[in-house]
């Protein structure tokens, strides 16, 4: 579904990313993995749209797009959760699923439009429930004492009720416990039960392994390895992060 | 480490369970629920209106002990609405650029600038009163865009530009004014609004109009809230805070007919406070407000164009700032090199924050203006009946901000320990 071939980008004299090829398919968890520094964050931002890539094509269902600013990302249907979330603490689950898209009802257009909160909220426990995120007690309940996994559950629910195709999740269980990993793990598999491809970049191996179908290793900008479900032992994986061993260059799919 | 049991906790809830706050039937059962949430709002540091209006009942008990009940009598108290009706103006302004996060010190200057425009222009250039009303605000809401133009597309911190307001526009209300300094408005339209009061019945008629529209409108959201199959208040809650609601109104309003009737300006006040309790809570310019004041980053990523709101809340703040300037005028009966200034900035700053809006942006109600005020011109009124010196005054005021700052804080840090 999305499919990136031969991206580079370069900050200055520091090459980024290098010819780095790269695809997710509807129904597909890939983690994207790698050290620090190993252009991880870069790839994700060029695909968010937040850098451009110095060359090489994005295409997105088939056909070859432009992805110059986070709009147009978000206009194809990809949506990213970075990892500081973007929710406001001091709104309820609600008004931050509809945060910049809030639903009205047009009493006198362009002068008295209320907002439909009704609507919203019924549409927010739908997806919510569609998602089987079902650890929030009220989705009145203001986002600030929610916890870590609930408010990632619910930046990740915000990111998908967009008719999405293909969600980023950056480091999305970097700050929760075991517990609420779970829960958020949880979610991702059922983004892949609908249908989404899902790219998670993750330092978790263990949690790496569990949850994605493939996986991808980029090593100083480059894709090391890649890895189907199954396939790879955590030894296997560390040893592409690092550069012990080289193991399949490129992509085999 | 309470989260963290929470979470472990919560997974037996069945799929199908989310997002309603279960509920138990009947009346007991209502009230226990609402106990509960009102409870955990408490300890999560959301304490909302709750401790200004505990301080407004011991205040009131306390002037009125001290002064044999005059303070409470009919009569002050259709002077204390008069007294606050320009700082609740103001006040409302300063708890939108709140809710920014922001701070607008100009707020005083422009109040004394727009009074000194009215008055110029009624009185040495013979505009029909409505006519220079409407320019006293286009003035006011004028001078607050380029504030908020400057703030948010130059990025310098409002903190600065409006102090720099605060000292320029006071030069140019003494410009505006001339070398005679005052100029006495007697023009019955614009002094009429201080100095009149609501015939008996329509009195009753905003009294029971706002009852009914509160109860009307609340009703209707409950059912269909229900019709949708969401949560809804129980019906026991509902009675209560329509009561509630009809007995302050129709309260308020009999009191105020016992002697002359409710104040012109006293309505012109709470009309501004009802609406913009409306645009803040119901609109997506207020969603946006808070948003900015919250989370400005996540503003932004939502699409939100957050120049553009700083811009309308400091030209909102500039034009309740006239609207202040116009009560004034009417009250004095006369535009002077005075008005606006002393204190009025920061009794319209301290109404904002006692009324419980927070310092730190996103937190607070449009009410708060209106409590604030209240609280405000209360000790301010209450110490004048004591016959008690300006500097009583000064003193008082002061310990009463910091209070209200105070609680501020620590329910911020009650909402850290909730473990956030």
């Amino acid at each position: 579904m999305l499919e990136l071939r031969g991206i580079s980008k370069h900050f200055g004299a520091v090459q980024a990313l290098t010819e780095v090829d790269f695809e997710v398919y509807p129904g597909e968890v890939v983690a994207l993995v790698g050290d620090n520094g190993a252009g991880k964050s870069t790839l994700v931002k060029c695909v968010a749209g937040t850098h451009a890539p110095d060359d090489g094509k994005i295409v997105f269902e088939g056909r070859e797009v432009k992805i110059a600013s986070p709009s147009d990302a978000t206009h194809l249907g990809i949506e990213t959760v970075y990892q500081d979330l973007a929710l406001c603490d001091n709104l309820d689950v609600v008004q931050n699923m509809f945060l910049g898209r809030e639903r009205v009802q047009r009493l006198i257009p362009l002068a008295v439009e209320p907002l439909s909160e009704i609507e919203m909220e019924k549409q927010a426990l739908d997806v919510l429930k569609s998602l089987r995120v079902t650890t929030i007690d009220s989705v009145r309940t203001k986002v600030v004492s929610l916890s870590g996994g609930q408010r990632q559950s619910v930046a990740i629910s915000k990111a998908v009720m967009w008719n999405s195709k293909v969600v980023l999740l950056d480091e999305p269980t970097a700050a929760l416990g075991v517990a609420q990993t779970e829960q958020v793990l949880a979610l991702i598999a059922q983004l892949r039960e609908q249908g989404l491809g899902v790219v998670v970049i993750s330092h978790n191996l263990a949690e790496v392994l569990d949850v994605a179908d493939r996986i991808v290793v980029l090593r100083l900008g480059r894709r090391a390895a890649t890895f189907e479900r199954g396939e790879a032992t955590p030894d296997d994986v560390v040893a592409a992060i690092t550069g012990a061993r080289m193991l399949k260059i490129g992509g085999n799919r | 480490m309470r989260m963290a049991q929470d979470d472990l906790a919560t997974p037996q809830t069945p799929p199908d369970g989310i997002a309603t706050v279960v509920q138990e039937r009947g009346l007991r059962g209502s009230m226990r629920t609402l106990m509960t949430l009102g409870l955990r709002r408490v300890r999560q540091g959301e304490l909302g209106p709750l401790p200004v209006i505990l301080g407004l009942i011991v205040i009131a008990l306390y002037f009125g002990s001290q002064t044999s009940w005059i303070f409470l009598n009919a009569r002050n108290m259709s002077n204390l609405v008069l007294q606050i009706a320009a700082i609740g103006s103001v006040a409302t302004g300063i708890v939108l650029v709140l809710l920014l996060g922001e701070i607008d010190l100009s707020v005083g200057s422009i109040a004394g600038l727009t009074s000194a425009v009215l008055g110029v222009l009624v009185v040495y250039h013979n505009w029909p009163w409505w006519l220079a009303i409407i320019a006293t605000l286009a003035v006011g809401a004028a001078i607050g865009a380029f504030q908020g133009a400057w703030f948010g597309l130059f990025g310098v911190p409002a903190f600065v530009v409006t102090l720099a307001g605060f000292l320029a526009w006071q030069g140019v209300q003494l410009r505006v004014l001339g070398p005679n300094g005052t100029v006495n408005v007697f023009e019955p339209h614009i002094d009429n609004i201080a100095a009149t009061y609501l015939p008996t019945i329509w009195g009753w008629a905003l009294g029971v109009g706002v009852a009914v529209t509160y109860t009307a409108a609340n009703l209707i959201k409950q059912i269909r809230r229900r019709r949708a199959g969401l949560s809804s208040q129980p019906l026991a809650v509902l009675l209560v805070w329509t009561t509630i609601i009809a007995a302050i109104s129709l309260g308020a309003v009999g009191y105020l007919n016992s002697y002359t009737g409710v104040p012109t300006a006293g309505v012109v006040m709470l009309g501004l406070v009802l609406f913009f309790v409306w645009v803040t809570t119901s609109t997506k310019f207020g969603r946006y407000v808070y948003a900015v004041g919250g989370n400005i980053e996540a503003a932004r990523r939502a699409g939100i164009n957050v120049t553009a709101i700083r811009i309308w809340v400091f030209t909102l703040s500039g034009m309740l700032a006239a609207v202040g300037g116009l009560i004034f005028t009417s009250r004095l009966t006369a535009a002077s090199t005075q008005t606006g200034g002393g204190t009025f900035l920061l009794e319209a700053i301290a109404a904002a924050v006692i009324g419980g809006t927070s310092l730190f942006g996103g937190r607070g109600s449009v009410w708060a203006a209106l409590l604030g005020a209240l609280v405000i011109g209360s000790v301010s009124n209450g110490l004048d009946l004591m016959s008690q010196p300006p500097e009583i005054k000064y003193m008082v005021e002061g310990g009463i901000l910091l209070v209200a700052v105070t609680v501020d804080a620590i329910s911020r840090r009650g909402r850290a320990a909730a473990g956030r």
